[in-house]
């Protein structure tokens, strides 16, 4: 557990970590970030809390009157 | 091996220096691929219309600080946890209390629904996780029922189940995340790296593979494989704790909510931070972030008893939610995005749409 570590096994844990961590692979922002702006587009024309639900088809909506439980 | 005469102070300082220059070198390779801002690459996208958000439902009954949620996947059921001890499932369409257990310890921070809609799991201070099952007959008696899962040596901060009732994710204030078997109660993995407590989790959807982040007090978050323990890649731009994590719906990036007053979008496949949702008007901290279904918003509660909801993509803030009158502690979507529900140190529940 991290609390019970002493300071200098955590630097070589964080240490072994960071010599993994450099060695990912990654891709270029521009690639990834129109990924992540075309998954939005596909999804958005379905997504409730953008395009709205009509109040008779959400059932979070106000509903008018009494309710009988 | 070790040399007798090795000065401990000499080591540590030596181990400093060679962690800095690792994590300049890690910052080198992320910026080499750097070549873009998210909100240039947002600039031809759609902007999104005028919101109307309200409170479309007010849960009343904890009698404390509300610290934790969770929907089922039934869209309509809610289990929240308080720090008065208690465990409470609603029925959040017409408000009714379904179940209610206490438990032994006060401050339950983390709340789960399994997903069968079964049965829930919690857990706090008293540095367990356990399992009721949901019983159908109003008047059982849940405490009876209860099952022990996990156990850490330090308070539970977040608890989920995997993508059945078997398995259960915890993380804790003793530093590390733990994968247990509900029925046995067994430890099948348990994930160290971070340097102080964890404080939150969250799992990949389903389609994207066995994987989870996590993030902390040492202003970490950790992506962790489930099967091997290892972390795979590991964020630290956040200038203080990390108070809540979230998937991406595509599994492709994540987002984070921090004492800093900045949420963060990490792009898992670019290895970096690509977007930080901050205004100068916004000081205090983040407590509880999730996505809309589409990935497009992003809800965050704070701590200044508001809701800010951000425009993913482009980076800027589309609305502003008023309404609790104490900080907000938790914050989830609804399963079919429809609405979500927000708790708070006021001791309510908001379900807003």
């Amino acid at each position: 557990m991290a609390r019970d570590m002493s300071d200098k096994d955590i630097l070589k844990m964080e240490i072994d970590q960071l010599q993994k961590e450099v060695k990912t692979a990654r891709e270029p922002v521009s690639k990834t970030a129109k990924e992540l702006c075309d998954f939005v587009e596909t999804q958005s024309a379905e997504d409730p809390l953008i395009k709205g639900v009509p109040e008779d088809k959400n059932p979070f909506k106000e509903k008018g009157g009494c309710i009988i439980t | 091996m070790a040399a007798q005469e090795v000065q401990p102070s000499e080591t540590i300082a030596k181990l400093k220096s060679e962690s800095e220059a690792l994590k300049t070198k890690l910052e080198e390779e992320r910026a080499k691929l750097h070549d873009v801002e998210l909100h240039q690459v947002a600039e031809k996208v759609e902007p999104l219309g005028q919101f109307v958000m309200k409170t479309r439902r007010t849960l009343k009954g904890h009698g404390n600080k509300v610290l934790c949620m969770d929907w089922c996947k039934d869209k309509r059921r809610i289990v929240s946890s308080s720090q008065d001890g208690k465990v409470i499932v609603w029925d959040a369409f017409t408000t009714n209390k379904e179940h209610a257990v206490t438990m032994p310890c006060t401050w339950v921070m983390a709340c789960a629904y399994a997903p069968s809609g079964c049965a829930v799991a919690c857990g706090g201070l008293d540095n367990k996780c356990s399992v009721y099952p949901l019983s159908l007959d109003k008047n059982e008696n849940l405490a009876a029922k209860k099952k022990s899962v996990a156990m850490h040596t330090n308070y539970l901060s977040a608890c989920s189940f995997t993508n059945s009732d078997m398995q259960i994710l915890t993380s804790s204030g003793d530093g590390t995340c733990a994968l247990w078997d509900v029925e046995s109660g067994q430890l099948l993995q348990s994930f160290h790296g971070h340097a102080a407590d964890v404080l939150c989790l969250d799992l990949a959807p389903s389609e994207t593979g066995n994987t989870f982040v996590s993030g902390g007090c040492d202003k970490k978050a950790n992506v962790w494989d489930m099967r091997s323990g290892q972390c795979i890649q590991s964020f630290e731009t956040h200038e203080s704790d990390i108070n809540s994590v979230r998937y991406y719906p595509s599994g492709d990036a994540f987002a984070s909510g921090s004492d800093d007053a900045t949420c963060r979008l990490y792009d898992l496949r670019a290895d970096r931070e690509v977007a930080i949702y901050s205004k100068e008007s916004i000081i205090f901290g983040a407590s509880s972030v999730d996505f809309s279904i589409s990935g497009r918003l992003l809800f965050g509660g704070y701590n200044d008893y508001t809701i800010n909801v951000w425009d993913v993509l482009k980076g800027t803030r589309v609305s502003i939610l008023f309404g609790h009158e104490n900080r907000v502690s938790t914050l989830r979507v609804s399963p079919d995005g429809t609405a979500f529900c927000s708790g708070s140190w006021d001791h309510t529940l908001r379900v807003w749409a």
